[in-house]
């Protein structure tokens, strides 16, 4: 087979050619490898030298190779979580789900660009330079795992591993065209993940169709010892979706979030909310029932995720301090070793978040912020349990634009908080949500995002199956620059 | 609202050197986002709980067995500065 | 006018190393003087990814804490980050208990017991010496092995009213840790530690005073003098009508001198926040039944199962709260030769008299020898001043208290009056003077007449006897 036959499989078609025995591994490797270092997205940050030994006969995933964020610690290999902080920190252990992964026969390809610590939803907050989109060069991919989601929609990766704190594979695979899983909170282990938010990130995949994302998340869920807040996937496995029908399923529509009617200014893009409707009509053909539903909380999500988000990061970023790891900025003393250490290795936006968190959680405005919010995400989570009382799923838009031009954003923090704004809800609940590319608008791709009750991934995953086929999403992206 | 001291106090306290300009910014950035999270405070939540955890787990508990600890050259490989087997800093003593 | 007392208010706040076999966050075995940085992981050296895991047996003891010190044991307690920058301090936060401790409540001896919270030891910071030094400056090391070591705080109330009551009281701390093996408890190598709340206010007020929070004073006796210290450099500054400023204080033990230690303004704002990484501690049944069948008995219940026995209430106390003084007791005790409380006695006043910190069990007096020496005075076989004599000889060289009596000569006079009323006799002749005042009904005058009789006897007699017959020849 010809290099751009290869990477045109989807991940499970390889694993299962080479299960024929049709596909070497190795030759498959090295046409992701060339591909990964040839591409000029500034996807990856690291890509692997060598194909690795060939998997054990009878391994799970074939050997087909894995994209993964650089957040993940791969031991030996750059894992700086796109901070000038962490440049060149290569880590004496490897993540679990990595780890896990590469037992299942998916080895390393390569580590993918992302913004620093994950905070961001443009991929413009990477201390290595921004990601173009595939789509249009001369737009953002979508954050914080803009690597993976674009590496992956340019068939420079089959698959990869994102992170998920507020959005940051949902927002990135619709605005790439491209299928992001983020799992129920616990699922996955965070052991080896630099955290930014740790009562919100989780791992997840960036595929291309909802099949690969249901086949790697397979071998990712389980029981990590190493992680207090890991639990093992109650349904016992992640089931390979098959549903072509949505006979019988309940879809919510929570008015809140998808803009009408409501004051809250969501700000949907009118190609977005038509795409989005387009897709509602299309599972009421398939025989799903659609009703307007409400999460009377989910307005002030984002408020709460931008207290509750930041005062964990404060805390999980004071390590950087130019002691054991990283970069190190020497000076006199003590402390302006610590300050010039953190004032030059972190980015802007990262010191932002930073000030912000620090500024809730300290003396005297507790209550006010960290307190509050904490109550409500209590509120939104009771919001959640209550729709799916009535409804097996809640739908929205992924994200309230398409993919928008690189610097639009950069200069109003809030504006891009916003991009966050269909995201975050679930991201505090907890509950599993994916998405999946619904259409284009103006030629870029659109996301529709649907999310279940906790640990009912094998029931969303069937859905955004049915409804994938129906679709019928042609995931090559028509570059237009 | 978050003023000039508050923005300087905060910044000593997570360890950031901001310059005058930046200061300025991130007031003024961060008062914006604050004006929008604020918006939380006109919410009724008397008698609601917090969240900590989203998905409820307890105790796991790890038992109390010995594994093995890192060699001391893979442990300071990373250090910036390294002496007598340790990572070298300045002393916080001449502060 | 007469000045104004003060009464000085101390609370005491002590960590201690638990002694588990692992850290309190991960599986790094506990460092006990290794080479630097050879006991530790991705997790004590918080490496970016890494994640804690509590230690189920750092629970455990912390259980085991809470029941005897009689405290509350909450059903479900959480972890804290106590956020500050310090080198020791791998993440930038100190993984603590904050405002739901394991243990609330509680008492040992006289002082209440505020809580008891676990948490995890800093890293030990050394002068880097003439070896390193940064563009100039004064440099340090850190070594890791230490880092992440268990703790367990124990916060008393401010019950403590002197720096002699607050070194007994930690006496009776250590002894009641150790009994219950949670901890060695060794104040110079530091698995102890104290620090000391301190405020001073008139006798007779209740409004409490200013305090300090004194550091650093790693043996008992660097305890009581420093706490002496501070107490008098408050009680000076407010008799020159200066005001006790709130701060952290660093005792010199070398030069006997307090130091502020925070002379900038260093602000402490520590953030504390539920730790996210860490799920909350829900105490089962089982772990409860768990810690209870393993509490041995403690000092109190030893103190008043031996006043039960019969031994005083003072001796009881000092048998309790020194173990090996009492487990050497009960040993001797069990040998059959004495009663409890004249054992208890010898034991707390003559053989510690002798032997001072030293545990009795390792020194050459046996407590089967302890036993039959009481036993042989109780008997009359040998005088108070005699057996003494007896005990020095035991101290030195070890041996049978019956051998040496009778090798040296010093039982005593065969009871009865035979041999003794000539003698007694003799010395009433030889001393009409005090003879004459005794009858006048001045008894003290006795002691010429008893003092006669032992020069004759060698000691031998025994002084109430003495006096018994001098009563009866004198008819008073
Ligand atoms: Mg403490
Ligand atoms: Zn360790």
């Amino acid at each position: 087979m010809a290099t751009t036959d290869l990477t045109a499989l989807s991940a499970a078609q390889a694993v299962e050619a080479i299960g024929r025995g049709d596909l070497d591994p190795t030759e498959l490797f090295e046409a992701y490898r060339q591909a990964a270092t040839q591409e000029d997205l500034n996807a990856y940050l690291w890509v692997a030298q060598d194909a690795p030994e060939p998997p054990a006969a009878g391994a799970p995933l074939a050997g087909v190779p894995l994209a993964v964020k650089d957040l993940f610690c791969t031991e030996g290999v750059p894992s700086q979580a796109g901070s000038k902080i962490l440049e060149g920190y290569r880590p004496p252990y490897t993540a679990s789900v990595v780890a896990r992964l590469a037992a299942a026969g998916a080895p390393l390809l390569g580590k993918t660009n992302q913004d620093e610590f994950a905070m961001g939803s443009s991929n413009e907050n990477s201390a290595f330079g921004p990601v173009l989109n595939p789509w249009d060069r001369t737009r953002v991919p979508g954050g914080s795992s803009g690597g993976s989601a674009a590496a992956v929609a340019a068939g420079c990766a089959p698959w990869a591993l994102g992170t998920d704190t507020g959005g940051s594979i949902r927002q990135p695979a619709a605005l790439c065209g491209i299928v992001g899983l983020k799992p129920t909170y616990g699922t996955v282990s965070r052991y080896g993940m630099i955290a930014f938010a740790s009562s919100l990130d989780q791992a997840g995949p960036l595929t291309r169709d909802v099949t690969d994302a249901a086949l790697l998340l397979r071998h990712m869920v389980g029981y990590d010892e190493r992680d207090s807040t890991s639990v093992s996937f109650p349904p016992g496995e992640v089931v390979l979706p098959s549903a072509e029908s949505l006979a019988g399923i309940r879809l919510g529509v929570p008015e809140e979030l998808t803009g009408t009617g409501s004051e809250q200014g969501v700000g949907i893009e009118p190609g977005v909310l038509a795409s989005f409707r387009a897709t509602l009509e299309l599972a009421e053909q398939l025989g799903a029932t659609i009703e307007t539903c409400h999460l009377p909380h989910a307005p002030h999500a984002l408020s709460a995720y931008y207290v509750l988000a930041p005062a964990e990061a404060s805390s999980n970023l004071a390590r950087y301090d130019g002691v054991r790891y990283g970069l190190r900025v020497q000076d006199d003393g003590l402390l302006g070793m610590y300050t010039k250490t953190r004032s030059q290795g972190f980015g802007k936006e990262v010191k932002r978040r930073i000030m912000l968190g620090a500024y809730s959680l300290s003396s005297g405005y507790y209550d006010a912020y960290y307190g509050r919010a904490q109550r409500v995400r209590t509120k939104i989570a009771e919001d959640f349990r209550a729709a799916f009382e009535r409804f097996d799923f809640v739908v929205t838009p992924t994200s309230p634009s398409v993919a928008f031009e690189l610097g639009a954003k950069t200069g109003d923090p809030l504006s891009m908080y916003f991009n966050d704004y269909c995201t975050v809800p679930m991201s505090l609940a907890g509950i599993p949500a994916i998405s999946i590319p619904n259409g284009l608008s103006e030629g870029l791709p659109t996301g529709f995002q649907l999310a279940g009750p906790a640990f009912s991934e094998n029931r969303i995953l069937d859905a955004a199956h049915a409804l994938e086929q129906a679709i019928g999403f042609d995931a090559r992206p028509g570059r237009t620059a | 609202m978050i003023d000039r001291e508050q923005v300087l106090h905060v910044a000593r306290l997570a360890r950031l050197e901001l310059t005058e300009e930046e200061v300025g910014q991130m007031s003024e950035e961060l008062s914006n986002v604050l004006d929008h999270i604020e918006k939380i405070g006109e919410l009724d939540l008397e008698g609601v709980p917090p969240t900590t955890h989203v998905i409820e787990v307890s105790n796991a508990l790890r038992a109390d067995v010995v594994e093995p600890s890192l060699p001391r050259d893979v442990a300071l490989a990373n250090a910036p500065a390294v002496a007598d087997g340790g990572f070298l800093v300045p002393s916080p003593q001449a502060e | 006018m007469s000045a104004v007392e003060y009464e000085p208010v101390i609370g005491l706040e002590i960590h201690v190393q638990l002694w588990t076999q692992t850290k309190m966050f991960c599986g790094c075995a506990l460092s006990f003087g290794e080479p630097p940085n050879t006991r530790t992981c991705p997790v004590c050296l918080g490496l970016p990814g890494t994640l804690p895991r509590a230690n189920a047996q750092a629970i455990h003891f912390g259980l085991m804490i809470g029941l005897a010190l009689g405290s509350d044991l909450a059903p479900r307690s959480i972890f804290h980050r106590k956020n500050y920058f310090y080198p020791d301090l791998p993440k930038g936060y100190q993984i603590s208990q904050y405002d739901e401790p394991l243990c609330t409540g509680g008492r040992l001896g006289d002082v209440r017991i505020h809580r008891v919270h676990l948490e995890e030891d800093a890293a030990k910071l050394v002068h880097a010496g003439t070896s390193g030094r940064i563009h100039g400056s004064d440099a340090s090391v850190v070594d890791f092995n230490r880092g992440g070591t268990p703790l367990a705080e124990i916060v008393t109330e401010p019950d403590v009213r002197s720096a002699a009551q607050a070194r007994e009281w930690l006496t009776l701390l250590r002894t009641t840790l150790r009994q219950l093996g949670v901890s060695d408890v060794n104040m110079e190598e530091g698995s102890l530690r104290c620090d000391a709340n301190i405020s001073i206010r008139p006798v007779g007020t209740a409004r409490l005073g200013t305090k300090t929070e004194l550091k650093n004073m790693n043996s008992f006796r660097h305890l009581e003098r420093g706490v002496n210290a501070e107490i008098a450099r408050q009680e000076a500054l407010l008799r020159a009508g200066e005001e006790v400023v709130q701060e952290t204080l660093h005792y010199d033990p070398v030069t006997d001198r307090i130091t502020s230690l925070r002379s900038k303004e260093e602000a402490h704002d520590y953030r504390y926040f539920p730790e996210p990484d860490l799920v909350p501690v829900a105490i089962s049944s089982e772990m409860l039944a768990a810690a209870q069948r393993e509490m041995p008995e403690l000092p109190a219940a030893r103190e008043q199962r031996l006043q039960a026995l019969g031994v005083s209430a003072a001796s009881a106390r000092q048998l309790a709260w020194r173990t090996e003084l009492g487990d050497y007791f009960e040993a001797a005790l069990a040998c059959d030769g004495a009663e409890a409380q004249p054992l208890a006695n010898w034991v707390c006043n003559e053989l510690v008299a002798r032997v001072g910190e030293e545990d009795p069990a390792t020194s050459n007096v046996s407590p089967e020898a302890m036993a039959k020496l009481v036993g042989l005075v109780a008997a009359k076989a040998v005088t108070v001043n005699n057996a003494k004599l007896v005990l020095d000889r035991l101290v030195a060289d070890g041996g049978d208290p019956g051998s040496i009596v009778e090798a040296e000569g010093l039982g005593s006079m065969a009871g009865g009056d035979d041999e003794l009323e000539p003698l007694v006799a003799a010395a009433l002749e030889a001393n009409a003077d005090a003879a004459a005042k005794i009858r006048a009904g001045n008894m003290k005058a006795i002691g010429a007449i008893i003092g006669h009789v032992m020069r004759e006897t060698k000691g031998r007699a025994d002084g109430a006897e003495v006096t018994r017959i001098v009563r009866s020849k004198l008819d008073v």
